[in-house]
This record gives C-alpha cells, sequence and structure tokens, in this order.
C-alpha cells in the first residue's frame, strides 16, 4: 500500500480517528514522564543551579519550531506537485503549531536568559533567527487568511513557503555573519565532547519524543478540522447550486 | 519588455504617478533619527549606516502596494497575461522599473544624507555602491511580495509583513558593508555575498512572482 | 484559423459555473454569447483566453492567438490616446497605430490624456486596442457598453472588417449588433450542475 492512499480525504479521515487518540496519550505519557523527571529529579546544574531546567521547555519547543517549518515545506511542495488537498490543509494546519512552539522557545529562552546572561533578550544569532522565524510564520498565516479562494490560498502560501525557506536559510547564515554570539552550541550531539551530562539527557529525549508527538497530534487534529471545514463549504455550494 | 518598462517610468514620472515621494519619505527618516537619538555626532556616526539602510529599505517598500495593484485593477494585467511576453518579462520589466524609480535615486541621495547623519568619510563611496547592488533585490523581492498580494484589497499592510523579513539578508550584509567601510575594516565579504542574494534574487523570484500574479489572476 | 472549443467546464472563484460547452467558429465568423447575468459568459472567454485553467475539456486555439477585451480597459489616466495604444502595438510587436485610431475615430482625441476621457471615448480607445495586437480571435466582453449608436455602427464596421479579413470573434452582448456572419450560443442549458463539483 502506497502513502499517497493517504492523500484521499476520507481516507485520511478514518485512519486518523483511529490513530488520533493513541498519539494523544502516548504523547501526554511522554510529556508529563519527561517533565516531572526533568524538574524534580535531576540535580542541580553546577554552574546553571536549577535554572538548567529549562531546557526540558526550551530544547524540543525550539526543535519543533524548526521541524513544524520544514513539515510545512514538504506538505507545500506536495501541494504543487501532485495536487493533494489534504497536504495544503496540512500544512495550514500546522503553521500555528510552529508559531506557537516558536514564541515558547523564545519565552522560556527569556526566562533562562534573564538569570544566566543578565537579560531578558540578547541579539545574540540564535536568538535573533527565531525571532525572524517567527515573522515567517505571522506571514505564512496572514496570507492564508486573507484569501477567500482555497485553492488559490494554497498555491500562494506554497510559494511563499518555498521562497520564505530560502531566505530564512540566508537569515540563519547572515545573522551568524553579522553577529558571533553568546549562546552555547548544539546541546545535543553524538560526536561532540562537550554535551549534556546523561542525567540531563535521558529526561530530556523523553521531552523531545513528547514534544514531537503532540505536534503530530495537534496538526491531525487541525487537519481534520480543515478537512471538515473543507466539507462545510462544499455543502453550502452544493445548497447554492440546487 | 522595453516596452512595458517604458511605459512604467514614464507613468512614474507623470504627475500622480508618485516618484519622489519614496525620496522624501528618505529624507525623513535622515532628518527625524537625529532628533530622537540626540545630536551627539559621536552617537550619529555609529549608527548612521544602519539607518540609511534601513531608511532605504522603508522607502522602498512604500511605493511596492501600487506595482502590481493598479495594472490588476484597470485590467492591464490581464490584458499582459494574454500578450506575447511571457509573465516573467512582465515582473522584470516592473521591477526594473521600479528599481530606477526608487531603488537607484536612493542610492544617489544617500550620500547627501550621509552627510546629516555624520557618517564616517570613507563610507561615503561604499554607502552608494552597496545601495547600488543591494536595491535591486529589494524591489525584486517586493516585486515577488507585491504579486503573492495583488488579489488583496488593502493588500498593503500584509505585504509589508510579508517582504519585510525577506529583507533581512540583504539589509544585514548592505548595512554591515558601511559599517565596515567607515571603519576601515575588509569589506569584500559582505559586499560578495550582497551581490550573491541580488543575483539570486533577479534569477529565481521572476519564476515564483509570475506563478503568483497567474494565480491570482484565474 | 478556427476556434473549436470541445467539452469545456469552466469554473469562477473555485465554484464550476458552465459545463459540457462545445461549439466551433470559423474563420470569418462570430458568434455571439447570450445568457443572463452570472451565466458565466466572462468566465468562458477568460477561459478561451487561457487566464484560468479549464476544469475538463479542450480549446484549439492558445492564449498567443486571442485578444481580449474586457470591462476594464488596461487604459491608463496618465498617458495619452496616442501613448496607450502605442504601448499595447509595442508590447505586441507591431508599429502602426495610425489605422487603429482612424477606425475608432480617436484621430482628434490623440494627444489628449486618456484621464480626460468620457467613458465612451475610452471604451472606444479599449476597442482601438484590439486592432494594434495583430491577433485572429477576438474575444469581446460586452463591448458596446457606454457606446453611443454612432460609435456602436463604428464599432459593428471594425468587427465586420476584422472577419473579412479571415478573423473572428466571440462577443458577449445583449444588443442585436447586425452583423452577417454570426451565430448565437445561449449560456443557459450549459449552466454547472451538481455533478460537475470536483
Amino acid at each position: 500500500m502506497s502513502v499517497w492512499e493517504y492523500a484521499n480525504p476520507k481516507r485520511f479521515m478514518d485512519t486518523s480517528a483511529r490513530v488520533l487518540p493513541w498519539l494523544a496519550a502516548l504523547a501526554a505519557l511522554c510529556l508529563i514522564t519527561g517533565l516531572i523527571w526533568g524538574f524534580f529529579f535531576t540535580p542541580d546544574d553546577f554552574r546553571q543551579g536549577s535554572t538548567v531546567r529549562i531546557i526540558y521547555l526550551h530544547v524540543p519547543a525550539a526543535m519543533m519550531a524548526i521541524n513544524a517549518w520544514v513539515m510545512m515545506l514538504v506538505a507545500s511542495l506536495i501541494w504543487l506537485i501532485r495536487r493533494h488537498h489534504v497536504s495544503a490543509l496540512a500544512a495550514r494546519a500546522a503553521a500555528p503549531v510552529g508559531l506557537t512552539f516558536t514564541l515558547i522557545a523564545l519565552i522560556t529562552g527569556a526566562f533562562w536568559g534573564q538569570p544566566m546572561w543578565g537579560t531578558w533578550w540578547a541579539w545574540d544569532p540564535r536568538l535573533t533567527s527565531f525571532l525572524i522565524l517567527f515573522l515567517f510564520y505571522l506571514g505564512y498565516i496572514a496570507l492564508w487568511s486573507a484569501i477567500e479562494d482555497s485553492d488559490a490560498a494554497a498555491d500562494l502560501t506554497s510559494v511563499l513557503c518555498m521562497v520564505g525557506s530560502v531566505f530564512a536559510l540566508l537569515s540563519r547564515y547572515a545573522v551568524n555573519f553579522w553577529n558571533q554570539g553568546l549562546h552555547q552550541g548544539a546541546s545535543l550531539s553524538l560526536d561532540k565532547e562537550e554535551n549534556v551530562a546523561d542525567v540531563f539527557w535521558v529526561p530530556l529525549l523523553v521531552c523531545i519524543a513528547g514534544f514531537v508527538l503532540l505536534f503530530v497530534t495537534l496538526v491531525l487534529i487541525r487537519t481534520r478540522t480543515e478537512i471538515r471545514a473543507r466539507r462545510l463549504q462544499h455543502l453550502l455550494l452544493r445548497e447554492r447550486m440546487q | 519588455m522595453i516596452a512595458l518598462f517604458l511605459r512604467d517610468l514614464r507613468l512614474a514620472f507623470r504627475a500622480g504617478g508618485g516618484f519622489g515621494l519614496a525620496l522624501a519619505f528618505f529624507l525623513l527618516v535622515a532628518v527625524l533619527v537625529p532628533l530622537g537619538v540626540g545630536p551627539k555626532a559621536a552617537t550619529l556616526a555609529l549608527i548612521a549606516p544602519g539607518i540609511l539602510w534601513v531608511g532605504a529599505m522603508l522607502s522602498c517598500l512604500l511605493t511596492l502596494d501600487r506595482l502590481f495593484a493598479t495594472d490588476f485593477e484597470d485590467g492591464s494585467l490581464d490584458l499582459l497575461a494574454t500578450a506575447p511576453i511571457p509573465m516573467e518579462g512582465v515582473v522584470l520589466a516592473k521591477a526594473a522599473a521600479h528599481w530606477v524609480t526608487t531603488g537607484l535615486p536612493l542610492a544617489l541621495l544617500a550620500p547627501v544624507l550621509g552627510i546629516l547623519l555624520q557618517l564616517p568619510g570613507p563610507a561615503f563611496g561604499w554607502l552608494t555602491l552597496s545601495l547600488l547592488i543591494g536595491t535591486p533585490a529589494l524591489s525584486m523581492i517586493g516585486a515577488f511580495g507585491a504579486a503573492l498580494t495583488v488579489g488583496i484589497k488593502r493588500g498593503g499592510l500584509l505585504l509589508s509583513l510579508l517582504v519585510l523579513p525577506l529583507y533581512v539578508p540583504t539589509l544585514i550584509f548592505g548595512a554591515e558593508v558601511v559599517q565596515r567601510a567607515g571603519q576601515g575594516a575588509p569589506l569584500q565579504s559582505p559586499l560578495l555575498l550582497l551581490a550573491g542574494i541580488t543575483a539570486g534574487a533577479l534569477a529565481l523570484l521572476p519564476f515564483a512572482a509570475a506563478m503568483a500574479i497567474r494565480v491570482n489572476l484565474r | 484559423m478556427e476556434l473549436r472549443v470541445n467539452n469545456l467546464s469552466c469554473a469562477r472563484g473555485g465554484v464550476p459555473v458552465l459545463a459540457g460547452v462545445s461549439f466551433a467558429v470559423a474563420a470569418g465568423q462570430a458568434l455571439i454569447l447570450r445568457g443572463p447575468n452570472g451565466a458565466g459568459k466572462t468566465t468562458l472567454l477568460r477561459t478561451l483566453a487561457g487566464l484560468q485553467p479549464a476544469l475538463a475539456g479542450e480549446v484549439s486555439v492558445g492564449a498567443d492567438d486571442v485578444a481580449l477585451a474586457t470591462h476594464a480597459d488596461g487604459v491608463k489616466a496618465a498617458l495619452t490616446v496616442a501613448e496607450n495604444l502605442g504601448f499595447w502595438a509595442a508590447v505586441h510587436g507591431q508599429r502602426d497605430i495610425a489605422p487603429a485610431i482612424s477606425a475608432m475615430n480617436l484621430t482628434a482625441l490623440q494627444s489628449r490624456p486618456a484621464g480626460q476621457l468620457s467613458a465612451g471615448q475610452r471604451r472606444r480607445l479599449g476597442l482601438a486596442r484590439l486592432l494594434v495586437t495583430g491577433r485572429k480571435v477576438w474575444l469581446l466582453d460586452e463591448p458596446t457598453v457606454s457606446l453611443d449608436a454612432a460609435s456602436v455602427g463604428l464599432f459593428v464596421q471594425v468587427i465586420t472588417t476584422h472577419l473579412a479579413n479571415g478573423g473572428l470573434a466571440v462577443i458577449a452582448t445583449h444588443i442585436d449588433l447586425g452583423l452577417t456572419a454570426a451565430q448565437t450560443l445561449d449560456l443557459a442549458p450549459f449552466k454547472a450542475r451538481l455533478g460537475a463539483l470536483p
């Protein structure tokens, strides 16, 4: 069976209805375990004290903020090439979720930055990139809601998503060039010496898994809503044509 | 294509075409900023490159929302879509006309405003050069944004929201060139990156913009 | 040259309005489109012009053969009559605008800015544009709106000449133009039904 069968809205609705409760439960389980473990059962960091625990929200949210955009890019490309409505609607559904994750990453970052760097905000490359990503999400969502005809809106936002992705990468590079920054390097990479210690690592992985599941759950729910809204529109249209 | 370019130039220079508005806005920015931050020459010299680039960028943005909208409203865009010019050519011609009536005069006016803002002496030439290299990208990116929003009533605000994030790389490299020129630091790399963005935007964005216009016409 | 349309369906704003439209217009012939408001005349003309994709069906001519005249004339108020026409002529690779100017009786208005024209004069300018495109297939949407009787006569002459020279025209109009080589197509029977919903 090919993955394209889920491009059929009916099939998508059936399958997603069956999968959703499990996904939601698993997401809740991972998040609750990960966050409780992270917040209450890890030692204080010797330099950062208890503030280090913000990473259990900050790092997964930041990862998913970027991954959500990548998912939107893939969905947009699928829409442009294969014209599957589910794909366009999934991209639309993912945008507000991505926006929220970006906002969470920015806010938790500020809460952590205040005690550690002594400031709520610094024009550090990573922070600046996230702020720019936030603006990209805003523009994308605004364009979706400004256009009435849903196919035209899907086409235009897909083009914006593609062009925006290129410019987001360029901005990331430009911002690095512009300021070398305070932010520490990646917290999670397999080959680095300077990694987070294991005691922090395992609950962090659980949290990341929780955020991924949460993202998938939310996007599925929102896509289902978009599909229903589209059906409703069709029904109204039918009524008008009679 | 040349006919379209010349027509747009002519329209811009005729009464009501709006030529000069962007320049006046740029002048206002350069006058208001010192009034806001105070007259200290050292402070102004420090922020001059950034202010001049941001000012040029905003002035450029100001004239964008009419780029395709007038042609859309009076039906010209429909007729151009059936004309023997490819839509990509229409986009390029109109973006070029926008640059000649906005970016080019902004680049030429900028050194004068540099005096007002106490721009360091060695930076003047580089300011004009960086604007000459960077503003075509601003016009082209703006044309893409205008193409996306052409069917939307009152799309001006949305246009700014879409276009400004796309301006970030150009702004950063452009202002960096002027900044480094003022400090006597090497500036080849930001200059080349600025030129690279312009070249890339001119090569690729006409296709995206043309596609957006075709979608908006259906 | 022949315009042949086979089983065409088209939509406006994502809503199907016409389904199963078929007709053929030979060189030298005109087709008059009739139908109440909202029947899809404009949509059909825009689809024939290639501005919007057809939902289904085929059109035998490409966008390179057609000249469209819609409600909006594409006239720039700040340019003179001659400049407006000259621009469209240049876009279509033509040079001579004099025949078009005299055919639509615009000679006296040539150097007037188009912004000062009356609605009827503006319309005449919009129709004169058809002559400088050099295209064979004319798609006209309510071309006689705001024209007086004399101008309508002038316009009928222009169309007759165009047809005599091997051109063809599809005209959505409510008035009787008195064209000899014209067939009429009523669009009402082609209204899209529920089955046409994608």
